[in-house]
C-alpha cells in the first residue's frame, strides 16, 4: 500500500506574532521541511518615492522617518546628506557632532529593539524587557532633544532643526557609562546560554559569496566575513575622527550575526564617547543653505551606515525645489531577498531564528 | 486522616472523607488562582515592571475577573469538529490533574489515601492527560492543531519515561511506592533527605517535570509553538479555562510530589525545629518548587522539538538508568 | 535634461553653463562617438592651459592632476568652488558671455578657466577601453566623470549588449565588480532609464552604468542572473516604472497587488481608480 503524500503549503500570514511587520512567507512544507519559501511583500508601500516628487526637500525629512521607523535619525541623514553633496553645503562642526551622536544613539536604540525581539522570538521573555527599558532612555533623549519618540524629522538640509538643550551632554555621557555595563550584563544573561547556542549556532549561514552576490550590507554581510563599514570604508560627516573597530564574524551563522550586533552597540558606544568628549562648546547648528533648497541639475547617490546595512538615496535632480526622482535604497529589502535561498531545507523551528537575525523592518522593505 | 481511614466504611467517614475532598478541590482552585496571579507579578519583578495592580488592591482581584471573562465567552464549537470529544478532551485532560493529588501527603495526618503503589497510581493517571490533549487534537478538525497536539504527546510520553525512572531511585531506597511511606523514611536532618543520595536522580527528575508539565523551557505546546498553533487553539471559553487549570494543577501535584519524594515532605530540617508544624515546611518546600518553575519561565529560551526530543531519549534516559544502577550497587554495598 | 557634466553651482547660479544638447532625446544614441571623443581631447588639452591657468585664480587651488580617490570629496569641492570663483572673476574680466558652444573647447580656454581632468578620468577611460575592446565599438553609448555625485564615472551602456556587459563587469580581473549596491529605475519624459551602482569593495572603485530605453516597447535584459540581488530590485522597477526585463526568472509585481493596473511611478501615471 503506497502511502500518499502531499506538500504542505503554510501561509506565514501577514498578521504575526513576532514584531517583524506585515510580512507574508509562503511556505511550501515537506513534512517539517521547507521546500521552497516565497517573501510576499508590498503590505506596507505607501509610495514615498511617488509622493517625494512633489515635495521639496525639507518636506520629504518626515517621510523619511518613516520608513525605517526603528532608525529615523539615520534615514533623516541620508537625506539630508545627499542634497548637501549635491549642494555643495558645509555643515558646522557642532550639527556634525550632533548628528553623530543622534546617529550613533539611534544605532544602539536599533539594536536594543532587535536584541529583544530576537530573543523573544526564540522564547525568552525577559531580555525584551531590558532592551525596551534601556531604550527608554535613549528615546527619552531624542524626546527631549527633538520633541518626538520615533519620527524626528530632526535633521535639516545644512545642519540640525534644534539645539542640545542643558545638561543633555552630560546625561548621555552618563548613560554611555551605564549602558557600557549593561550590556555586559546582557551578554552574561544569554550568550553562554546552552538552549539559546542550540538555536543559534550553525543556522543560516551565509557565505561571502553569496551576500555579496545579494547585496547584502550591514551585519548581514559583516558577519559573513566581509569587513565593509561604510562609516570606515566610505567615510561621511567626521566618522574619519573617531576611533572605532569592526566587528566581523567567521562562519556567517545566525549566532555571528548576533555577536557582530552586540559588538557594534560597544563600538558605538565607544564612538559615543569620543564624540562627547570632543564635542564642540559653541557653534552653529546649520549651515549656510540658501533661502530657497535647489540642489542643480544631476544626480547623486549617496550611501551611509544604518543599522541594518546600507542605506543609500538617489537623487535625480533638475534644478527644481522638489525632487525629479528620488530612490531610497533600502538595506532590509537586500537583505530579504536571501531568505528565499537560505531556508530551502531548513526546519520551522529554524526560519524563526533566521527571521529574527536577519532584522528587517517592513516599513523600510516596502517603502 | 489515619484514624478514619483505619476506622471500617460508616456514614461518618464517608462523610469526612467526601467532606475534605470537595474542600481540597476548594483550596486548589483557590491556590490555582493566585498561582497565576503570583507568576505574573514574579515574571513582573523579575522583568523589571510591576505585574497586575489594577484590579482590587494590589491587583489581587485579577485573576478572579479572568475567570468571570472565560466563564462570560460565547462557547465556539467549531462546525466540522467532532463534537463529543471536543467536549470530552478538556474533562478527559482535567480530571486526572485533580485525581493525582490524592496521593501526595500533605503531613503526617493529613493524606487523603495510603496507596501502596502510590508512585505508579500518579504516573499513571497523569498520563491519562495526555489522551486528553491528542483528542483536542483531533477534535478541533485543524490541521495546524492536529500537529500541535502530536508534538505535546510526543514531547510529554517521552518525558513520563525519565519522570519515573527518576523516582526508582527513591522507591528502592526506600523500600516502597508508598509515597508516605518514602516521605517517613526521611525523617531526621536535612541530610537525610531524598536528594541527596539521590542527586541525579533530582536533576533528572526536575528536568523531565518541566518537560512534563509544558513549562518554559519546553513550553512548545503552550506559546504559539513557532507559527503552528497549539492543541487548544479551536478551544473559547471554559473550555480554554480548563486546559490552562489542568496545566496550573500539575504544577501544584508535581512540586508536591518533589518535595514529597526527594525534599523530605513535612519534616523539618532538623529535629528540634519541629515545632513548627509540618504542614508549614511542607508548603515552604512546595512553594520553592513553583517558584523555581516561575524563574525558569522568566529568564530561559525555548529548545527546539527536535533538540527536545534528542536530549529526552539520548541523555535523560540514559542518566536516570545509571542513576537507578548506582543506586542498586550503593545499596548492596552498604547492607 | 541631459546628463552634460555641469559644476555644482549655487541655487540659482547659473554663470559656466555647458548648454545641453538640442532635441536631446534621439541624439545621445547617435552622438556616442562625438561625445565620447570630445571628452578625451577636453581632458587632454586644458593639462596644459591648466599650468597656465594655475596662478590665476587667487588663493592657492589645488594642482588638477593630484588624483586623490581617497578624498575626491573634500578635494572635488574646493576644487569646484575655487573654480567658481575664478570662472566669476574671469567672466567679469572678459566681459563676455562665458560658456562655450558646444565644442569649441578651444576658444572657451581663453575665457573661462578650462575644467581640469577629473582624478577619475583615467579610471573612466580605462573602463571605457576594457568595454570596447572585450563587448564591442557600441557597447558604450555615453562616458562622463559625475563630478556632482563625488566624479563617479558613469557610463551609459549600450541596451542590447547590456547583459554581456554586465558578466564582463563581474568577471573581468581589473574591474571584479561584484557587488550591486544600487538599481534605480528613472523615467525621464522621452525615455526610461535605469541606473545601476556597483563595487569593486576590495579596491573601492565605483561605478555607475546606466541603459536607456524607450517608454512604449520597455525593454531592458535583466541581470538577475549575474547579480543575484538584482533580481527583486528589476521586480520593483518593472512593478513600479514598467520597464520589463528579458530573462527575469520571476517577472511579477512585488510591491503592489497582483491586480493593480498601471504603473505609478511613471510621470503620466493616471489611476484607474482615482479613488484610491
Amino acid at each position: 500500500m503506497t502511502v500518499r503524500t502531499e506538500e504542505l503549503i503554510l501561509n506565514v500570514g501577514p498578521q504575526h506574532p513576532s514584531t517583524h511587520g506585515v510580512l507574508r512567507l509562503i511556505l511550501h512544507l515537506d513534512g517539517e521541511v521547507i521546500t521552497k519559501a516565497i517573501p510576499v511583500i508590498g503590505y506596507l508601500h505607501r509610495g514615498t518615492e511617488k509622493l517625494a516628487e512633489n515635495l521639496n526637500y525639507t518636506q520629504i525629512i518626515p517621510y523619511t522617518d518613516r520608513m525605517d521607523y526603528v532608525s529615523a535619525m539615520t534615514n533623516n541623514y541620508v537625506l539630508c546628506h545627499t542634497v548637501e553633496t549635491a549642494m555643495g553645503i558645509e555643515v558646522p562642526e557642532r550639527a556634525e557632532y550632533i548628528r553623530v551622536i543622534c546617529m550613533e544613539l539611534q544605532r544602539i536604540a536599533s539594536h536594543l529593539v532587535w536584541w529583544g525581539t530576537y530573543l523573544l522570538d526564540l522564547g525568552a521573555l525577559s531580555p525584551f524587557l531590558y532592551a525596551f527599558k534601556d531604550r527608554e532612555d535613549i528615546l527619552n533623549f531624542f524626546n527631549e532633544l527633538t520633541g518626538a519618540r520615533m519620527t524626528y524629522n530632526y535633521m535639516r538640509v545644512g545642519g540640525v532643526k534644534w539645539d542640545v538643550p542643558d545638561t543633555w551632554i552630560e546625561r548621555v555621557k552618563d548613560f554611555v557609562q551605564y549602558m557600557k555595563k549593561r550590556v555586559d550584563e546582557y551578554e552574561a544573561l544569554v550568550s553562554g546560554n546552552e538552549i539559546f547556542l542550540n538555536r543559534v549556532k550553525g543556522i543560516g549561514i551565509i557565505d561571502a559569496k553569496t551576500a555579496l552576490d545579494y547585496g547584502l550590507s550591514g551585519p548581514a554581510l559583516r558577519s559573513a566575513g566581509v569587513k565593509w563599514d561604510l562609516r570606515r570604508n566610505e567615510p561621511y560627516s567626521i566618522y574619519d575622527r573617531f576611533d572605532f573597530d569592526i566587528p566581523v564574524g567567521k562562519t556567517g551563522d545566525c549566532l555571528d550575526r548576533y555577536t557582530v550586533r552586540i559588538e557594534e552597540i560597544r563600538q558605538s558606544l565607544r564612538i559615543l564617547e569620543q564624540a562627547l568628549a570632543q564635542f564642540p562648546s559653541d557653534g552653529e547648528i546649520m549651515g549656510k543653505v540658501p533661502r530657497v533648497i535647489r540642489p542643480p541639475e544631476g544626480e547623486v547617490y549617496v550611501r551611509i551606515e544604518s543599522p541594518r546595512g546600507e542605506i543609500g538615496c538617489h537623487l535625480v535632480s533638475k534644478g527644481k525645489q522638489e525632487p525629479y526622482r528620488l530612490k531610497f535604497r533600502r538595506p532590509s529589502f537586500w537583505n530579504l531577498q536571501i531568505l528565499s535561498e537560505l531556508l530551502v531545507g531548513e526546519s520551522m523551528s529554524n526560519l524563526i531564528a533566521i527571521l529574527g537575525g536577519t532584522d528587517i523592518i517592513l516599513g523600510e522593505v516596502d517603502a | 486522616m489515619t484514624r478514619f481511614m483505619e476506622d471500617s466504611l460508616g456514614w461518618l467517614n464517608f462523610g469526612v472523607f467526601a467532606a475534605s475532598a470537595v474542600a481540597l478541590l476548594f483550596i486548589v482552585l483557590f491556590v490555582v488562582c493566585y498561582l497565576i496571579y503570583f507568576e505574573r507579578k514574579f515574571i513582573g519583578w523579575m522583568q523589571y515592571r510591576v505585574g497586575p495592580n489594577r484590579v482590587g488592591p494590589f491587583g489581587l482581584l485579577q485573576s478572579i475577573a479572568d475567570v468571570a471573562k472565560l466563564l462570560l465567552k460565547e462557547d465556539v464549537i467549531p462546525k466540522r469538529a467532532d463534537r463529543d470529544l471536543f467536549v470530552l478532551a478538556p474533562v478527559l485532560t482535567f480530571i486526572p490533574a485533580f485525581t493525582v493529588l490524592a496521593v501526595i501527603p500533605y503531613t503526617e495526618e493529613l493524606y487523603f489515601t495510603n496507596l501502596n503503589v502510590g508512585v505508579l497510581y500518579y504516573i499513571a493517571v497523569s498520563g491519562i492527560s495526555i489522551i486528553g490533549i491528542v483528542i483536542a487534537g483531533w477534535a478541533s478538525n485543524n490541521s495546524y492543531s492536529l500537529l500541535g497536539a502530536m508534538r505535546s504527546g510526543a514531547q510529554m510520553i517521552s518525558y513520563e519515561i525519565p519522570l519515573v525512572m527518576s523516582i526508582l531511585g527513591t522507591v528502592l531506597i526506600s523500600g516502597s511506592m508508598n509515597i508516605r511511606t518514602i516521605v517517613i523514611e526521611q525523617e531526621g536532618w536535612f541530610w537525610n533527605w531524598n536528594i541527596f543520595p539521590q542527586i541525579i536522580g533530582f536533576l533528572v527528575f526536575m528536568v523531565a517535570a518541566v518537560a512534563e508539565l509544558a513549562r518554559t523551557p519546553f513550553d512548545l505546546p503552550e506559546a504559539e509553538n513557532e507559527l503552528v498553533a497549539g492543541y487548544h487553539v479551536e478551544y473559547t471559553g471554559f473550555r480554554f479555562a480548563f486546559f490552562m487549570l489542568s496545566e496550573y494543577v500539575y504544577m501544584i501535584a508535581m512540586s508536591g510530589l518533589a518535595t514529597a519524594i526527594f525534599l523530605g515532605g513535612w519534616h523539618a530540617p532538623a529535629p528540634f525545629l519541629d515545632f513548627i508544624p509540618g504542614i508549614v515546611w511542607f508548603l515552604l518546600k512546595w512553594a520553592f518548587c513553583v517558584f523555581f518553575l516561575f524563574w525558569l519561565r522568566a529568564t530561559m529560551p525555548r529548545v527546539r522539538i527536535d533538540q527536545l526530543m534528542t536530549f529526552g531519549w539520548r541523555y535523560l534516559i540514559p542518566l536516570s538508568l545509571v542513576n537507578i544502577f548506582l543506586t542498586a550497587i550503593i545499596m548492596q554495598i552498604v547492607r | 535634461m541631459s546628463e552634460e557634466t555641469k559644476k555644482p553651482t549655487e541655487a540659482g547660479d547659473q554663470d559656466t553653463l555647458k548648454p545641453a544638447e538640442p532635441a536631446a532625446a534621439e541624439t545621445p544614441k547617435q552622438a556616442a562617438e562625438p561625445e565620447t571623443k570630445r571628452e578625451e581631447p577636453a581632458s587632454a588639452e586644458p593639462s596644459k592651459p591648466a599650468e597656465a591657468a594655475a596662478p590665476k585664480p587667487a588663493g592657492g587651488e589645488k594642482p588638477a592632476a593630484a588624483p586623490k580617490a581617497a578624498d575626491p570629496d573634500r578635494a572635488a569641492r574646493d576644487a569646484a568652488r575655487a573654480e567658481r570663483l575664478a570662472a566669476r572673476a574671469a567672466a567679469k574680466a572678459a566681459g563676455g558671455a562665458g560658456g562655450a558652444a558646444a565644442g569649441a573647447d578651444g576658444a572657451a580656454a581663453a575665457e573661462a578657466p578650462p575644467k581640469e581632468p577629473s582624478p577619475n578620468q583615467p579610471k573612466l577611460d580605462r573602463l571605457v577601453a576594457i568595454l570596447k575592446e572585450q563587448i564591442g565599438e557600441d557597447a558604450v553609448v555615453e562616458a562622463y566623470i559625475n563630478e556632482m555625485d563625488r566624479h563617479t564615472p558613469t557610463v551609459v551602456a549600450d541596451k542590447n549588449r547590456w547583459h554581456d556587459i554586465a558578466l564582463l563587469l563581474r568577471d573581468h580581473p581589473e574591474l571584479k565588480l561584484h557587488y550591486l549596491r544600487n538599481l534605480s529605475g528613472v523615467d525621464y519624459e522621452t525615455h526610461l532609464e535605469t541606473v545601476y551602482h556597483l563595487v569593486n569593495l576590495q579596491e573601492k572603485l565605483t561605478y555607475c552604468f546606466k541603459v536607456r530605453t524607450d517608454r512604449e516597447q520597455a525593454e531592458i535584459p535583466s541581470v538577475a542572473d549575474v547579480w543575484s540581488g538584482a533580481n527583486w530590485n528589476e521586480r520593483e522597477a518593472y512593478d513600479l516604472l514598467g520597464i520589463r526585463f528579458t530573462g527575469h526568472p520571476n517577472l511579477v509585481r512585488i510591491m503592489l497587488p497582483d491586480d493593480w493596473v498601471g504603473h505609478p511611478l511613471r510621470k503620466d501615471y493616471v489611476p484607474v481608480d482615482p479613488e484610491v
